[in-house]
C-alpha cells in the first residue's frame, strides 16, 4: 500500500488524477529560489519557454541570461559566474547539456567546483515525436561519471519544485534532470523531499507480509511502476517496496541495502540506457553490499525514434506490462 | 595605473628575464610541458602581475582584485612562475611542477593553488568564464577588471567566437582580453593549420575594440591597457605579437618548441643566453 507517511497525492489511482509537465515544476522552484536568493541567476541557450525560464526572466530580467544557441558557452559563462558568488542556472534540453557541452561541464563547473545548477530537459526516449536525436538516454551516465557532480531526477512536477528549491541552497555542481510530458502528480506540497534521501513510496499493507521485491525507480515512471506494486497486491497477492529514487548520485545507500535485504530481489526502473544509468548505480552498491538478483527496466543499448511518449515506453521496453514481467522474472531468479 | 617611468621599465625587464630562466629551470626539472608560449609570454605576464594588476598576494582571495583568467593553461609554466616571483608561493615549489603532490598541476587547477583564477588546459573555455566574472562584477557593481589571457591557437574553437558575440551583446566594458599572435600551434604554423586572419577584422566584426602590440614592449602592453579600459561601450581586446620561445635562440619561431621541454644541455645552453642577455640590459643601462 502507499505509505501513508508520505501524504501522497490521494486522487492518485483515480480517474481524474492531475497531470503537469515536470518542467513546470522547474520554473516555480527556479522564481521562488530567484526571490528567497538575489545571487541566484539563469540562463538559458535559446529555451526561455520550453525549458520554463520564462517567468524568472520576466521577474529579475537584470539576472537573466540569453545566452543564444550556444551550450557550450552557456555552461562556462555560468561557470565564471558560480567562482563570483553567483549560483547560476543553466537550461538547455539534456541532449545538448549536458550532451554537447560535458567536457565544459566537467572541466570549468565541476573540476572548478563552481556553483552551476544544470537543468537538462526533454531527457529520456519519452521526449517523443521529436525522434532520437532530441531523446537524451545517455546523460545520467555522463554526469554520473563527473566528480563533484550530484544528480536528481524528480518524479513529477511537485518533487521538481522541490528539487530546484533544494539544490539552490546546497553548495556545488548539481544535475537536475526532467522528461518533457505532461506526467501524473504523484506527491504533494506536504510530501517530505530531502536530497540524498531515497523514500519508500510502496509497502506491503502489513509487517506479516514480507515483500518479494523491491522495485527502484526515479522520474516520472514512479506511476507506472505504482501501478503495477497496486494490481500485483490487490489481484494476485504479491506485495512488492517501490523506492523513489530520485537522488541518483549521491544514492542513498542505506535505504536501498536495507530494501533489499528485506526483499531479496530488485528491479530498477529508469526512462534512460540501461548501462551506466541509475541502476547501474544501484547494481554496483549491491554488487559490493549484498549482491541480489537484478532486473533493469531501461533502454536497451538501442536509439530511439519518434512516436507519441506511450508508444515508444511500450516499444522500447518501459511500458507498465515490461516492469511487470521484470518484477515476476526477478522474483523467480530468487528459488 | 601608474605610467612606466625608466627604472620601472628596467625593473620589468630584469624580472621578465628571471621568469625566463625559471620557466626553463622549471620545464628541464619537470620533464614536460610546453616552452615556446611559456616564454613568449613572459613579458605580458611580467607587465601583468608586476604593474597592471591590483592584486595582493598575501591574500588571493580578496574580492575586490583584478582577475586575470589564463584561458590556454598549457602556458601555466610562466603564470607559476611569474606568480612565485611575484610572492604567491616559495620560488623554490617551482621544482614541484607536474610531480605528485604537487599544488603546480601540469594544467592550472583553481584549488590546488590560491591565487589561480581557474582552472584550464582544454582550450576555448577561459574567455566565457571570464565572461561570467565580468557579468558578476557588474551585478555586483564593482570596479576591478577581468582580463582573459588566451593562446592564437584555440581561436580553432567554436566555444571563443560563442564567447566574443556573447561580450559584444552586454558590452563587457570591463573585460579585456589579451590573444597571444605567436603564429604557431601543436601541429603547426597557424595560417597553415587553420588560418586565422584577418584576426583584427574578426574581433572588430563581432563588435570588439581592438588595438595590436608588440607583446614584448613594455610600454605598448602598458598603454593598450591604458586606452582598453578607456573604451566604455565594448569589450577589447589586444592581440599581441610575440615571438614563441622569445630569449632563447633555438626556440624563437620554431613551432616544435610548443609542447615540449628542454633536455639539461639544451636548458644549460637557454640559461647562458638569457644570463647574457640581462648582463646586455645592465652594460647598456
Amino acid at each position: 500500500m502507499l505509505n501513508s507517511k508520505l501524504k501522497l497525492n490521494p486522487n492518485l489511482f483515480e480517474d481524474n488524477l492531475e497531470e503537469r509537465p515536470i518542467r513546470d515544476g522547474f520554473g516555480e522552484g527556479l522564481k521562488k529560489a530567484g526571490e528567497e536568493n538575489e545571487n541566484i541567476v539563469a540562463l538559458t541557450a535559446d529555451l526561455t519557454e520550453s525549458t520554463r525560464m520564462e517567468e524568472f526572466a520576466k521577474k529579475f530580467p537584470e539576472r537573466f541570461f540569453q545566452v543564444g544557441v550556444a551550450e557550450q558557452n552557456l555552461a562556462v559563462v555560468a561557470a565564471g559566474l558560480g567562482v563570483s558568488g553567483k549560483t547560476p542556472f543553466i537550461s538547455s534540453y539534456a541532449i545538448f547539456s549536458p550532451g554537447r557541452n560535458w567536457e565544459q561541464i566537467r572541466t570549468t563547473i565541476a573540476y572548478n567546483d563552481s556553483n552551476v545548477k544544470i537543468a537538462g530537459h526533454h531527457a529520456g526516449i519519452s521526449t517523443g515525436a521529436d525522434g532520437a536525436t532530441h531523446q537524451a538516454t545517455e546523460d545520467i551516465a555522463l554526469m554520473r561519471s563527473m566528480p563533484n557532480m550530484k544528480i536528481i531526477v524528480p518524479c513529477d512536477a511537485i518533487e521538481a519544485e522541490k528539487a530546484t528549491l533544494a539544490v539552490s541552497k546546497i553548495w556545488g555542481p548539481a544535475y537536475l534532470r526532467f522528461s518533457r510530458n505532461k506526467t501524473p502528480i504523484i506527491t504533494t506540497s506536504e510530501t517530505p523531499f530531502f536530497p540524498c534521501r531515497a523514500d519508500i513510496f510502496w509497502q506491503p499493507p502489513s509487517k506479516k507480509k514480507k515483500p518479494e521485491a523491491v522495485v527502484i525507480v526515479c522520474g516520472f515512471l514512479l506511476y507506472s511502476v505504482l501501478i503495477v506494486a497496486k494490481e500485483l497486491s490487490e489481484k494476485q497477492g504479491i506485495e512488492i517496496m517501490v523506492i523513489n529514487n530520485h537522488t541518483v548520485k549521491p544514492m542513498d545507500e542505506k535505504t536501498i541495502i536495507e530494501a533489499v535485504k528485506k526483499c531479496g530481489a530488485v528491479v530498477t526502473v529508469e526512462d534512460h540506457q540501461v548501462f551506466g544509468g541509475m541502476g547501474s548505480a544501484v547494481a554496483e552498491i549491491l554488487a559490493r553490499e549484498f549482491p541480489a538478483p537484478i532486473e533493469f527496466v531501461g533502454i536497451k543499448d538501442v536509439f530511439g525514434e519518434s512516436g507519441s511518449p506511450s508508444e515508444l515506453l511500450n516499444k522500447y521496453g518501459l511500458g507498465v506490462q515490461n516492469i511487470r514481467e521484470a518484477v515476476k522474472k526477478v522474483i523467480k531468479r530468487k528459488k | 595605473m601608474p605610467d612606466l617611468y625608466e627604472e620601472k621599465l628596467k625593473f620589468l625587464e630584469e624580472t621578465a628575464n628571471k621568469i625566463r630562466q625559471a620557466i626553463v629551470e622549471t620545464l628541464v626539472e619537470a620533464g614536460s610541458g610546453h616552452s615556446a608560449g611559456s616564454l613568449g609570454m613572459a613579458d605580458i605576464f611580467t607587465a601583468f602581475y608586476f604593474h597592471i594588476l591590483n592584486h595582493d598576494p598575501i591574500n588571493p582571495a580578496w574580492s575586490e582584485r583584478d582577475r586575470l583568467i589564463l584561458s590556454n593553461g598549457h602556458i601555466c609554466p610562466v603564470l607559476y612562475a611569474t606568480m612565485a616571483y611575484a610572492g604567491y608561493f616559495p620560488i623554490e615549489e617551482l621544482k614541484t611542477l607536474r610531480k605528485i603532490n604537487s599544488r603546480l598541476q601540469g594544467h592550472p587547477c583553481r584549488f590546488s593553488l590560491p591565487g589561480v583564477e581557474t582552472t584550464s588546459g582544454p582550450l576555448g573555455c577561459g574567455l566565457g568564464q571570464a565572461i561570467g566574472m565580468a557579468l558578476a562584477a557588474k551585478l555586483d557593481n564593482k570596479k576591478h577588471w577581468v582580463y582573459c589571457l588566451m593562446s592564437d591557437g584555440e581561436h580553432n574553437e567554436g566555444n571563443v567566437w560563442e564567447s566574443a558575440m556573447f561580450a559584444a551583446k552586454h558590452r563587457l566594458n570591463n573585460l579585456i582580453a589579451v590573444v597571444d599572435r605567436n603564429n604557431i600551434q601543436i601541429s603547426g604554423f597557424t595560417e597553415e593549420v587553420m588560418p586565422l586572419e584577418p584576426l583584427k577584422e574578426k574581433y572588430e566584426a563581432f563588435g570588439w575594440h581592438v588595438k595590436e602590440i608588440d607583446g614584448h614592449n613594455f610600454e605598448q602592453i602598458v598603454d593598450a591597457v591604458n586606452e582598453a579600459k578607456a573604451i566604455y561601450e565594448k569589450p577589447s581586446v589586444i592581440i599581441s605579437h610575440t615571438i614563441p620561445g622569445k630569449g632563447v635562440s633555438f626556440m624563437e619561431r620554431n613551432y616544435l618548441w610548443h609542447g615540449k621541454p628542454p633536455t639539461k644541455e639544451e636548458a644549460e645552453k637557454a640559461l647562458k643566453e638569457l644570463r647574457t642577455l640581462k648582463g646586455k640590459i645592465e652594460c647598456e643601462n
